[in-house]
């Protein structure tokens, strides 16, 4: 039987057209590039090898540095309130809401299939401060406090980054966990309670311990997603006010294609993958068990 | 009523299984929930109130924007900024090109997509599990990585200013996700029925048409929901390889909808986004079980 199931030539027709696709376009490209990051140039000028000197570039930059810390401080505050905040909401669905939450999932979870072009510019229409008054600096004026200039502050227009994005995914990361929460048997919560555990007890010593699994899974989804950003930065603050808001990404697409530096673009590709790479493992170690299991799906 | 073993404390957590029936509506019922009610409500608010805010928009003209507050409703409905969005904004072409971009990348990814899954699950070979992992290399590895490369090949092919790059770029940016995930899917189809389909005399190939792809019809569906999502709004792809107007998909027409005019135009704006939002909340409206099911089971992407 396995002689049917194993024919070379059947392999070949069903595995081949994709694994082409995606090695001409994918594989390929990315060993390319490997090779760019020793070079210096673009296509249209022709390379030069110059070996380590664009790493050393990266080392000496002060907008690479400011674009790293940008992407740093992002993805970590980011990670921590969509997953927290995810988090909350799916214990509020297994909880409080328990049947009758079909509805509020499906409403706060919509936001992650809208375009993020179209959020970015209504929430910069929400924010906005002149020539018209949007909803949020109306809001503020009617308590007596004056207008804030949301884009025009580093720290300002990073917190509204923050918001839009949580705006986004707190509902994804609620379902995402939710999946998780209602996996926990009835009779571990029964027994607990019996014992004596409630509240914040029960949570902190059952419920959560015991979605670890999907809670660390769910890390990892959100480091990987926010270390990559780019839509929501370009299409709300355009990594401004100056370069403030200017992650990793968006330095690497500027460098390339309004500098024409694809060498030096390489290296900060690279370098944002190696980073990926490092969180990944990361969160993976500070874990005893292994999670690569539940991890996958 | 007071002979149910209920507690109402406010936390809920000792009802969770609510074996007899909650008929309590009493006061002590009400003002316990009201906390969790206050706040179910003030993230309906949230979460709806800026779509709704969008829509009124999208109706009102210039001189509402300036001089009305933003919560007063459009004077009239008339339809004339959508008419501007697809008139001066020309989004009619950045819709075109989205679809004729987006959608044979579709259908390529989900017929490779799922040979390959059968091929790495259901056919019996070595190495099978390298490949594999070859392709969940690929969900890691960020988009970055791949542009330049993928750039110089397109100028030095020619294929710069049409739509090929983004065709090209978007089926093999898709294949590594729905190989992985089509091959999940085949993983609970019993290989047994393989077995006896081709005991009764198909060829391998014919059991993965005729029968296998059948059996993860549901599973197909859901994975391309999931690719249509992130390849329509795709921004970063877009807009690397368009190089010209007329090739911008609808998230690149409309990031550069407002700086046309010089001031910001709100109503057409407003129509514009919401034109943009329209079609992924629609499909959104009809199918949000399975977006949700397929969105959650995607996340290995990240």
């Amino acid at each position: 039987m396995h002689t049917v199931l194993g024919d070379k030539r059947a392999i070949f027709v069903l595995l081949g057209p994709a694994l082409l696709v995606y090695s001409v376009i994918m594989l390929f490209p990315i060993i390319w590039s490997l090779y760019y990051t020793v070079q210096d140039g673009n296509p249209i000028v022709g390379f030069e090898f110059n070996g380590i000197q664009n790493f050393v570039t990266f080392f000496q930059d002060p907008a690479a540095w400011q674009a790293l810390a940008f992407t740093l401080q992002y993805a970590i505050v980011l990670t921590i309130l969509q997953v927290g905040v995810g988090y909350l909401l799916s214990l509020l669905y297994v909880f409080w809401l328990r049947r009758a939450s079909g509805l509020i999932r499906t409403i706060v979870f919509f936001p992650v299939v809208l375009p993020t072009v179209a959020i970015a510019l209504l929430f910069q229409r929400l924010f906005e401060a002149a020539p018209t008054t949007g909803p949020v600096n109306s809001l503020l004026n009617a308590f007596g406090i004056a207008s804030v200039d949301w884009f025009g502050t580093p720290a300002a227009a990073f917190w509204i980054i923050i918001l839009m994005d949580l705006w986004r995914s707190m509902g994804f990361y609620a379902v995402l966990l939710y999946a998780g929460l209602v996996d926990i048997p009835e009779d571990i919560i029964e027994s607990a309670r019996i014992d004596g555990a409630a509240g914040w007890k029960l949570i902190r010593n059952i419920v959560l311990p015991l979605s670890l699994p999907v809670f660390l899974s769910s890390l990892i989804f959100s480091i990987n997603g926010t270390l990559k950003v780019f839509d929501t930065v370009v299409a709300l603050t355009a990594g401004g006010p100056g370069n403030a808001t200017t992650p990793l990404t968006l330095y690497m697409f500027r460098t390339s294609f309004s500098y024409g530096e694809y060498g030096y673009g390489s290296t900060i590709a690279l370098m944002l993958t190696i980073l990926c790479l490092l969180f990944t493992v990361f969160i993976f170690r500070s874990t005893r068990r292994d999670l690569t299991k539940e991890g996958a799906l | 009523m007071t002979a149910t073993s209920t507690l109402v404390t406010g936390d809920g957590l000792e009802d969770r299984t609510s074996v007899p029936p909650r008929r309590r509506r009493g006061a002590r019922d009400f003002f316990g929930r009201l906390p969790i009610r206050l706040l179910i409500a003030v993230l309906l608010i949230i979460e709806v109130y800026p779509m709704v805010w969008m829509f009124l928009g999208s109706f009102k003209t210039q001189s509402e924007f300036l001089n009305e507050p933003f919560w007063s409703l459009p004077q009239s409905w008339s339809f004339e900024n959508y008419i501007e969005v697809f008139t001066v904004g020309e989004f009619g072409t950045y819709i075109k090109n989205s679809i004729i971009a987006v959608f044979p990348s579709l259908a390529i990814i989900l017929v490779f997509g799922a040979a390959a899954g059968f091929a790495l699950e259901v056919m019996v070979w070595k190495g099978r599990g390298t490949v594999l992992l070859l392709f969940l290399a690929g969900i890691m590895v960020p988009a970055q990585m791949i542009l330049l490369p993928l750039f110089s090949i397109y100028f030095q092919t020619g294929l710069t200013g049409s739509l090929w790059p983004l065709i090209l770029t978007y089926t093999a940016i898709g294949m590594p996700l729905t190989v992985f995930m089509m091959a999940t899917f085949f993983r609970a189809v019993p290989r047994e029925i393989f077995e006896a389909s081709t005991l009764d005399g198909a060829s391998i190939l014919r059991s993965f048409w005729s029968v296998g792809l059948p059996l993860v019809r549901n599973a197909l569906f859901t994975v391309g929901l999931v690719q249509f999502f992130f390849l329509w709004n795709d921004l970063l792809i877009a807009l690397t390889f368009t190089t010209s107007s007329e090739l911008r998909t609808i998230q690149v027409g409309l990031l550069n909808f407002t700086g046309q005019y010089g001031a910001v135009q709100y109503g057409p704006t407003f129509a514009a986004i919401a034109v943009n939002v329209f079609g992924t909340l629609l499909i959104y409206l009809f199918l949000n079980q399975q977006v949700m099911k397929g969105l959650t089971a995607g996340s290995v992407k990240g």
